[in-house]
């Protein structure tokens, strides 16, 4: 195996801070001291793989995987997809991503979200795939509805789905969320805003894709994710064990 | 001006949020049966080498409270100190679990093979220990950590090393409490804050 290198340093400007009073759950969940920054390792620069035989021919179509293909979901069916890259702009191919959210109506199928808004029963709200050899995911879903949640008297989460990628080494592990264009309830987000660069919180923001979408069947909407990624060495200085 | 630099900058964090077990462990949510097989479900599979050992602990928020919602991750290497995929792993382990705080308790339980010692580059080897990753509602960028082992030496450790106030060094160190079995506490905040990393 050669060594590609230390894994470049995150950029921490770029990311929320861990305190934030406007999200008020971060308060009590942020540590004071600051961390210990180093390079990395092993430990880091390595990673869980994952293998095609793990998934199922629905993971990522969560119109029909929680009926296992018998019924669809309700709501506004869209194709999310895009290309997941690493800071040096290189593909990153066969890696995990996964995505939750919330159905049409705004509520997820989790025991302890209890909104009013009724559960959809042919919807699960999660789902699964390895990018290509190019990097590239997709998945077929519904557009997921806004909601209420208990923070200031009346803050709403603008619609959006959750996203888990791991990248080929455990410190390029990254959750984020995907939003949508032109959703007002973005501005009055406090969560949105724990991102304090607007250029920053933008590339949150997925396009419409109207070349993506298939006529008579689904709108699209774009997503790329950019991972950290490895410092280029000069040095000839191979792992041990290696 | 001056030439434009081509690399690209990380995508940024956002929560987890307060169903990240829907996506990340279905059957914790409630949704058995989603997946044919889940993701990280144990770090070992039969017949890994090694001692088999029980981690469990807590991560207290601020106020000293158990969170319920904690999601935590480990990835690690196996009782030779190979990560999977590199020659000679063994090929039980797959060093990589899912595990969640207790819903009722707070309480996490990690069952896993005791990690070997890690090679480091430019020499030297780092203590055993398992990377852990941890994400909540309320915490905006997952937070990393490692747990080392009271029973093992640390001594020369390059990570601890860097620990300058030398007490802190101990959030790191996972207790036993019998044979196999470990305590591991986070704190998130405050008196005896765990140390996180930025690696
Ligand atoms: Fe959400």
């Amino acid at each position: 195996m050669t060594d590609l290198g230390p894994l470049i340093p995150r950029n921490r400007e770029a990311h929320p801070d861990a305190y934030d009073p406007a999200y008020k759950t971060s308060v009590a969940r942020s540590p004071y001291l600051p961390l210990l920054s180093m390079e990395s390792g092993l430990s880091e620069e390595t990673g869980p793989t994952f293998g095609h035989s793990k998934f199922g021919a629905l993971d990522n179509n969560l119109i029909l995987n929680w009926t296992k293909g018998a019924a669809p979901a309700v709501g506004e069916r869209i194709l999310m997809h895009g290309r997941v890259v690493d800071e040096n702009n290189r593909a990153v191919p066969n890696t995990l991503v996964e995505i939750w959210q919330a159905n049409a109506g705004g509520r997820y199928r989790h025991k302890k979200d209890t909104y009013l808004a009724p559960l959809d029963p042919n919807f699960g709200g999660c789902g699964r795939t390895l990018t290509d050899e190019n990097g590239y995911y997709q998945f077929l879903t519904i557009r997921p509805g806004a909601y209420p949640w208990p923070n200031r008297g009346n803050d709403w989460r603008p619609m959006h789905i959750h996203i888990s990628v791991y990248g080929h080494s455990f410190g390029q592990r990254l959750i984020t969320q995907m939003y949508f264009e032109g959703d007002p309830l973005i501005n009055h987000c406090p969560i949105a805003a724990t991102i304090k660069n607007r250029s920053q919180l933008d590339r949150l923001v997925a396009p419409l894709d109207l070349a993506s979408s298939r006529p008579l069947d689904f709108l699209a909407y774009k997503f790329d994710i950019v991972l950290r990624g490895r410092r280029q060495t000069m040095f000839e200085n191979k792992l041990e064990g290696m | 001006m001056v030439q434009k630099l081509d690399t690209l900058v990380e995508t940024p964090s956002q929560t987890a949020g307060p169903y990240v077990h829907i996506g990340l462990m279905p059957t914790y949510a409630g949704n058995a049966g989603y997946y044919d097989e889940e993701i990280g479900t144990s770090p070992i599979a039969d017949g890994a080498k090694g001692e088999v050992i029980e981690i469990v602990g807590s991560v207290f928020d601020g106020t000293g409270w158990a969170m319920r919602d904690a999601l935590l991750e480990s990835w690690q290497p196996d009782a030779s100190g190979k990560f999977a995929g590199q020659e000679g792993a063994d090929p039980a382990v797959t060093g990589h679990c899912r595990f969640a705080a207790d819903a009722e308790t707070g309480e996490f339980t990690l069952r896993t093979v005791k990690p070997g010692k890690v090679a480091q580059r430019g020499g030297g080897f780092s203590a055993p220990h398992i990377s852990v990753w941890i994400c909540a509602r309320g915490i905006n960028i997952g937070l990393q950590t490692r747990i080392y082992f009271e029973d093992e030496d640390n001594s020369t450790d390059p990570l601890l090393a860097r620990i300058e106030q030398r007490p802190r060094v101990d959030t790191l160190i996972a207790k036993k409490t019998a044979d196999g079995k470990y305590r591991f506490d986070v704190r998130l905040q405050g008196e005896g804050e765990t140390v996180f990393l930025d690696i």
